[in-house]
């Protein structure tokens, strides 16, 4: 079972990494960028354990470890295998 | 006063905390491995600067699953002293024992440099031999030393007189050009609610010996010895 967990900044705290990107852009001409978030993205391979369990354990390994809730929110998704 | 100075992988301050204590300042002086259970009988647990995990992930996130740090967080609720200094401060923020998390230095740059530091609060075990006010020229050395708290947080932070340390300039102004890293109200320092535990981003173990050109750090290390 893959997972897939993106982490970023919450919409409260200032992301100058962002702003650099975004500024570079405009500097490459796409001005039609008004803001840019950057942020991490968490791919995980699990197995042996039941989608249900996976859906409890994910967001507890997000927030105890992958995100500092203080400054982070994070999302998550089960990805379909093919 | 038996001071034990925490080592992580990456740790890289530890010796030179260890020298101001032992050769400097004749204290009794251990190293504790993050591994081990065994706090032996410090009066006063240091989390010294380094890069601690390489800073992967977030500065200080991974430290904070060390087993060493369960030891920790006992002896703080049971009211024994903790120092983070620089890394040091950034897991205690990981670990909650200090309210508030680090981001990145708002300007982008690993900052190394002197800083002047204003005593806010000289109060407290850490800084009571110096004086509310004055003024202390220590090197900075971190890239993610951008204080955060949310707005409640903060305000807390404040009104319960938390703050040990502000970023000013040599004339004691909390100004925004002395706050090089940005960090909320120029926050350097703080404390927790029972203030046993202090985290500050500036190496004072670097500036305590004047044969290297500075004592300025000293004050917090000789608080220390003095039982407040």
């Amino acid at each position: 079972m893959k997972v897939r967990i993106l982490v970023s900044f919450k919409d409260s705290v200032l992301d100058p990494q962002g702003q650099t990107v975004k500024n570079a852009l405009h500097t490459l001409g796409y001005n039609f960028i008004k803001d840019v978030r950057q942020g991490k993205v968490f791919e995980l391979e699990i197995e042996n354990i039941s989608q249900k369990e996976a859906q409890k354990v994910i967001p507890e390994i997000s927030d105890k470890v992958l995100a500092n809730p203080i400054i982070e929110k994070f999302s998550w998704q089960i990805l379909n295998e093919k | 006063m038996r001071f034990g100075v925490v080592i992580f992988p990456g740790s890289n301050c530890d010796y030179d905390t260890f020298y101001v204590l032992k050769d400097v300042l004749k204290q009794e002086a251990t190293f504790l491995w993050h591994k081990d259970h065994d706090l032996r009988n410090v009066d006063c647990v240091i989390l010294p600067g380094g890069f601690s995990y390489g800073d992967y992930l977030r500065s200080g996130a991974i430290a904070k699953f060390s087993p060493l740090m369960q030891e920790v967080k006992e002896f703080s609720e049971k009211g024994g002293l903790v120092l983070g200094i620089c890394n040091g401060f950034q897991v205690l923020l990981e670990l909650g024992l200090l309210e508030g998390a680090m981001l990145r230095n708002k300007n982008l740059n690993f900052l190394c440099q002197f800083v002047h530091l204003r005593l806010e609060n000289d109060k407290t075990p850490f800084t009571h031999k110096g004086k509310k006010g004055q003024i202390l020229k220590i090197p900075i050395a971190h890239f993610d030393g951008n204080f955060f708290a949310p707005p409640q947080t903060l305000q807390e932070l404040e009104e319960n007189r938390q703050i040990v340390f502000r970023y000013a300039d040599e004339k004691g102004q909390t100004s925004e050009e002395a706050n090089v890293n940005g960090s909320l109200n120029n926050i350097a320092g703080l404390l927790n609610r029972r203030g046993n535990v202090m985290g500050l981003m500036p190496h004072p173990e670097r500036v305590s010996e004047l044969l290297l050109g500075s004592e300025d750090g000293r004050v917090i290390f000789e608080s220390l010895i003095n039982k407040y």
